[in-house]
């Protein structure tokens, strides 16, 4: 699904530039469920944002779902991401001034759909992530958690190859963080490659994969516990 | 095109403007002032150019009037200080030099005469014209007719007389037509009586009576008092009247170069004046509402750039979300033209009735100032058009800022 060879990525500070990817290797094949693990400057946040195409990699090889990335001009890249990949942040990132329903309705807007059919839909996901009576509630009238919620189901409802979570539960409390990455898990359980980034060992412990960056290089890449239950 | 007809693409610009109602409402005050402005200057401009129209009236205004005076140099034997007469010579002369220029050439006497009718009378001026007069100021008569080419050769003793003059010598209710009136103790048939005129009046009160009886009665020989030439409406006037002073000049050796002996009025370039100032009006009108239009598209552009900055995040998410650079640079262009062109229709109607306004305030009544203030149609559909246009271009400059930050700036940005 998503492998990548020897990746480098560095970013001009003035007149030198940071390292920030030495040589990434990395393969994550379909039905994964990867966390990156790190503390800050170790490159996981740039390492998704590539992944998730919403920067480009100076070398190495990026190929998502079999194509390789290379040259994306903005139109293309945007045309993926619609189609492969679903965004889940750490603020949430919904738009304030749409409802629930229409914040999860938005994906489908840009792939084309009409109004009635993409209502429709996002109200299912809704109804998925347990929150299809708040579905008219501007993202201001609810919680932290169902505002990650309504996030995920936004992520979601194009059917991507790949959810990318950056610290999903980064702004929110230990119970709500539980029930984020119960959801995570579910959808991961229905067949979706999920990919976390985090600093939390608890929120790694509960994916089944745990890659660690350090100084922008892989330091270990193991199984977890959870996954050797299953 | 389906773009435009997407209802989502409308949602969402409604959403944007619900979500920024009072820069919606500036902005829109912006441009509706600029086409607002055009609108009443145009309107107020061709209000003033109506009036003047009706100053000008039923008056053919490419005419020059011309009398003698004294002469102010000597020559040809002859002293300064002459005085002469225009004569029946002079009149042919003139149409057999400049019969493809002149229009309409009018010989007049005049005279001052008491007129009598059964117990009334008053003084008034008598005038000896041809039938031409009535072409170059037109007579809105209420009785009967104008003097024609019959009353002139047949040196008929008949009248036309104004409505104040009817008033003051004949009773209410009498019909004035066919009586008679004695004019310096002679008696006149009474054949039409004209109403005020519109605008400018050479004559006030006159009895008219033929030329030719004019001449006999008075006694008044070969000579003319002055005359009015209407000149064809391609030919220059002052020009034109230039000529015939020189003609005039030859005729009775007067100096060419005299600058006294012959008196003119040139009505052509009067009116011209009044024109070149309407033309400048009309020019001030369009160069102030352009460049407020203008102001007002710029403040569209600007405050969508703000907007755009504000909105800086919220476009990395829809980017991120899938949107391509050029649905976003649609929307914030489809904003700004939807914005303009409400603004446009806004100012459109609220200067159609402050027009509406004006128009009951100043408009109405004998000596208004401004005479129908309107503004044509085509021209407020060109400004209208040009605002649309203006709107997309400023759109385009917001539009292309918001897809050149990366998603990934835009996402970082708080």
């Amino acid at each position: 699904m998503i492998k990548i060879e020897k990746l480098h990525k560095s970013y001009p500070i003035g007149k030198d530039s940071l390292h920030v990817l030495k040589g990434i290797d990395l393969h994550i094949k379909e039905g994964e469920f990867v966390s990156i693990m790190g503390s800050s400057g170790s490159g996981k946040s740039t390492l998704l944002n590539i992944v998730g195409l919403l920067d480009i990699h100076d070398e190495g090889n990026y190929y998502l779902n079999g194509q390789l990335i290379k040259d994306l001009n903005e139109k293309k890249a945007a045309i993926l991401r619609n189609k492969f990949l679903g965004f889940v942040f750490q603020s949430f990132n919904l738009i304030s001034y749409k409802t629930a329903v229409e914040n999860v309705a938005l994906p489908l807007y840009y792939k084309g759909m009409n109004r009635k059919e993409r209502l429709q839909i996002a109200l299912e996901y809704l109804e998925k992530v347990g929150l299809k009576d708040w579905a008219n509630h501007l993202p201001n009238e609810l919680s932290g958690g169902q505002k990650q919620r309504v996030a995920i189901a936004r992520a979601l409802v194009t059917k991507p190859k790949v959810v990318l979570a950056d610290e999903p539960t980064g702004a929110l409390d230990s119970t709500t963080t539980d029930s984020v990455m119960d959801l995570l898990k579910a959808i991961n359980d229905e067949g979706m490659t999920v990919f976390v980034i985090t600093h939390e060992e608890e929120v790694a412990e509960q994916t089944k994969r745990v890659v660690r960056l350090k100084d922008g290089v892989i330091i270990s890449d193991e199984f977890t516990k959870a996954a050797k239950a299953v | 095109m389906k773009f435009l007809f997407d209802s989502d693409s409308w949602q969402e610009i409604y959403g944007s403007i619900r979500k920024n109602k009072i820069r919606t409402v500036i902005t829109i005050i912006g441009v509706l002032w600029g086409i607002f402005l055009l609108v009443v200057l145009l309107g107020a401009a061709r209000g003033m150019e109506n009036g003047f129209k009706k100053i000008f009236g039923d008056f053919a205004t490419n005419s020059v009037f011309v009398w003698t005076q004294r002469t102010d140099t000597p020559f040809k034997g002859f002293q300064k200080g002459r005085r002469f007469s225009l004569n029946s010579n002079d009149i042919e002369a003139l149409k057999s030099e400049y019969g493809d220029k002149i229009k309409f050439l009018a010989p007049r006497n005049q005279t001052s005469n008491l007129l009598v009718h059964n117990f009334k009378s008053g003084t008034f001026q008598v005038s000896g014209d041809y039938p031409v007069l009535d072409m170059i100021q037109k007579k809105k008569l209420i009785y009967g007719r104008f003097i024609n080419q019959n009353d002139m050769s047949s040196y008929a003793k008949v009248t036309v007389i104004s409505e104040d003059m009817y008033k003051q010598l004949f009773d209410k209710g009498v019909v004035p037509i066919g009586e008679y009136i004695k004019i310096n103790s002679i008696n006149y048939k009474v054949i039409g009586v004209y109403g005020p005129s519109q605008g400018i009046d050479l004559d006030g009160d006159t009895a008219y009576i033929p030329f030719s009886t004019f001449k006999k009665v008075y006694n008044t020989a070969d000579d003319i008092d002055w005359m009015v030439i209407t000149a064809d409406q391609n030919t220059d006037i002052k020009q034109l009247e230039s000529d015939i002073k020189l003609t005039l000049k030859s005729l009775h050796k007067v100096h060419p170069e005299d600058k006294r002996a012959f008196g003119s009025f040139n009505l052509g370039t009067e009116f011209a004046k009044f024109t070149d100032f309407l033309t400048g009006m009309q020019f001030l009108t369009w160069f102030v509402g352009i460049a407020t239009l203008i102001a007002g598209v710029f403040a569209i552009g600007n405050i969508l750039l703000i907007t755009v900055k504000e909105r800086t995040k919220e476009i990395g998410i829809r980017r991120a979300l899938g949107a391509t650079p050029k649905s976003i640079r649609q929307q914030i262009i489809l904003e700004s033209v939807f914005l303009t062109t409400v603004a446009g229709m806004l100012g459109i109607v609220f200067g159609g009735l402050i027009l509406f306004v004006i128009d009951s305030l100043f408009g109405q009544g004998e000596d208004a100032a401004l005479v129908n203030p309107t503004v044509n149609i085509p021209i407020i559909f060109i400004a209208f058009i040009t605002l649309i246009v203006l709107g997309t271009l400023i759109g385009l400059i917001p539009a292309h800022m918001a897809t050149v930050v990366k998603p990934i700036e835009a996402l970082r940005e708080e």
